[in-house]
């Protein structure tokens, strides 16, 4: 069996609007049972787990809890970031339509654990339409006396793709502008409102109670050396069964395209979405891990007819288009690469432009504030390594 | 000088609500005009530059008048391999403007937007806060004459 449903046991097997029906597989016995225990306790499970960040950067989950437990101060803060944004992800809103209550649960069981009385799932705007759904299943578990120790509260985005940067978010819940931060500090000793904050994604806070319940050990059995557990993928693009597909860490890319998604004649996958990584068809069996390729686990499929400049000159103006503008080497980089991809893509590519590439791409890794513009320059880079052909057809000076 | 980033400051407070008040002034009149703005710096005691940069940060929130509904197809790239042009090509017949316009008779506007996350049943397209999904260019007319 190729796909394993972890994160995803629930999924089309309760009624999301019905906590009755979770509670009738298991639901909130694992905060029941963390309720019990000091946070220090649970803190350590997650820790001896392995669990690493779903969102994309694969910061160890306990360490983080660790962090913000042991941090000075009464008030503290949980943040759940479902601002799931993206290209070519859409696995959190699938878990949001399928299965709100473990989600809730395993912001219930991380407030215990590191002394937070407060929470916020920060919801991306496109996702508006799940907000009922949201609010009732916190509504149902308030009254059903599960959230005593904890309020949920969830936060609209308004349309901003760096939201899903984390000191972004914590800006926009924050009610400014949703720019990037200088770090450190790290929101484990400085967050929201500059208080102690533990930020996970949606995915990974599904796998809380999973672990709670059943065990550390149990949950380190699966996977590789430095990815445990299962990870949830997004699979679009040149694809016969779009969807997405849970499977251990550690599973090569090819069963999940060809064998699970049943892609066909594939050229190139994008994984990790606009900031991810371009593997060719000749690297298909490349374990899905963090140690080699994940990010959130967007999977994009181009076949052969596809022409990869195209893509990545869209992927480079997408990425032009949402940085937030703060810091220079992001702002002026990712326009000045895309204005080259374009040129390219009319075959009016210059000789120098592959140099200039390279250079924008030196400063840009080196010296952007986060993420966005840090990464922005991969899949240039990838293209140029795998798909070198396709430019220097395009040079015409 | 004043010490940055020490004690209480009472303008984060004041900011604390400022983009949920935005998102609902947004959803009372569809955008936000320099009245409302000017008035919500006021009440909340913040100048109306930092509230105009808040309302101008966000995709979601319009400083020019909308239409009563708002279109919003997905120009990314999984939407994009599933031939979204033809769906933007089809919404620019139908309604017969360009995205960035607002019809003359104020029922739609009209933009292209990134990814919504609706990648598995692409391409697709959000109107207000409904999400069409496996869109194709005959299902256009029918889609937007619900809201019409």
């Amino acid at each position: 069996m190729l796909e394993k449903r972890v994160v995803l046991a629930n999924c089309g097997v309760i009624d999301p609007e019905d906590i009755a029906s979770y509670i009738d597989k298991d639901g909130f016995k694992a905060l029941k049972k963390a309720l019990k225990l000091p946070g220090e306790q649970i803190v350590e499970e997650i820790k001896a787990s392995g669990l690493r960040g779903r969102g994309g950067a694969g910061f160890p989950c306990g360490l983080k809890w660790d962090l913000a437990r042991k941090a000075q101060g009464d008030e503290k803060y949980v943040i759940c970031n479902a601002d799931e944004g993206e290209v070519g992800t859409f696995k959190d809103r699938y878990i949001l339509e399928n299965d709100p209550f473990s989600l809730i649960e395993g912001i219930a069981i991380a407030g215990h654990a590191v002394g937070a009385k407060k929470a916020f799932i920060y919801l991306r705007a496109e996702y508006r339409f799940l907000l009922g759904l949201l609010e009732k299943a916190i509504d149902q578990a308030r009254e059903k006396g599960f959230l005593k120790h904890l309020d949920i509260e969830v936060r609209l985005g308004a349309g901003a793709y760096v939201c899903g940067e984390e000191s972004a978010l914590m800006e926009s819940i924050e009610g400014k502008r949703g720019e990037v931060r200088y770090r450190p500090p790290f929101p484990p000793t400085s967050g929201l409102w500059s208080k102690p904050t533990i930020i996970n994604n949606v995915e990974t806070l599904m796998n809380i109670p999973r672990i709670v319940l059943k065990g550390a050990e149990w949950f380190g059995g699966m996977g590789t050396e430095k990815s445990k557990g299962t990870k949830v993928f997004s699979v679009s693009g040149d694809v016969g069964k779009p969807g997405v597909y849970e499977l251990v860490l550690g599973s090569s890319l090819k069963e999940l395209v060809e064998k699970l998604a049943l892609a066909k004649k594939v050229q190139a996958v994008q994984v990790g979405g606009a900031t991810g990584r371009i593997i060719p068809a000749n690297m298909l069996d490349t374990p899905l891990s963090f140690e080699t390729i994940l990010g959130a686990g967007a999977v994009t499929v181009f076949n052969k007819s596809r022409d990869m400049i195209d893509i990545v000159y869209r992927t480079l103006e997408f990425l032009a288009e949402e940085s937030c503008g703060k810091c220079a080497p992001c702002r002026e980089g990712t326009e000045a690469m895309a204005a080259i991809l374009e040129r390219f893509t009319r075959g009016e590519g210059l000789e120098k432009d592959i140099t200039v590439l390279g250079e924008l791409a030196d400063t840009m890794m080196l010296a952007s504030m986060c993420g966005l513009g840090q990464a922005a320059p991969i899949p240039v880079m990838d293209s140029l390594q795998h798909f070198r052909g396709a430019y220097d057809k395009r040079i015409s000076l | 000088m004043s010490k940055i980033g020490k004690g209480t400051d009472p303008r984060s407070q004041a900011k604390k609500d400022l983009l949920v008040l935005l998102e609902r002034a947004q959803s009372r009149s569809d955008y936000l005009s320099g009245e409302t703005i000017a008035g919500l710096a006021e009440s909340l005691g913040l100048s109306i530059g930092e509230v105009y940069g808040v309302a101008t940060f966000y995709s979601f929130l319009s400083i020019r008048p909308q239409g009563r509904n708002v279109i919003r197809i997905c120009k990314s790239l999984p939407c994009y391999l599933k031939d979204a042009q033809t769906i933007i090509d089809g919404v620019r017949k139908e309604i017969g403007i360009e995205p960035g316009e607002t019809t003359a008779d104020g029922k739609f506007s009209f933009e292209l937007t990134n990814c919504i996350g609706a990648c598995d049943k692409a391409p697709a397209m959000m109107v207000n806060d409904d999400v069409h999904t496996d869109l194709t260019p005959k299902k256009i007319s029918k889609i937007l004459e619900a809201y019409k």
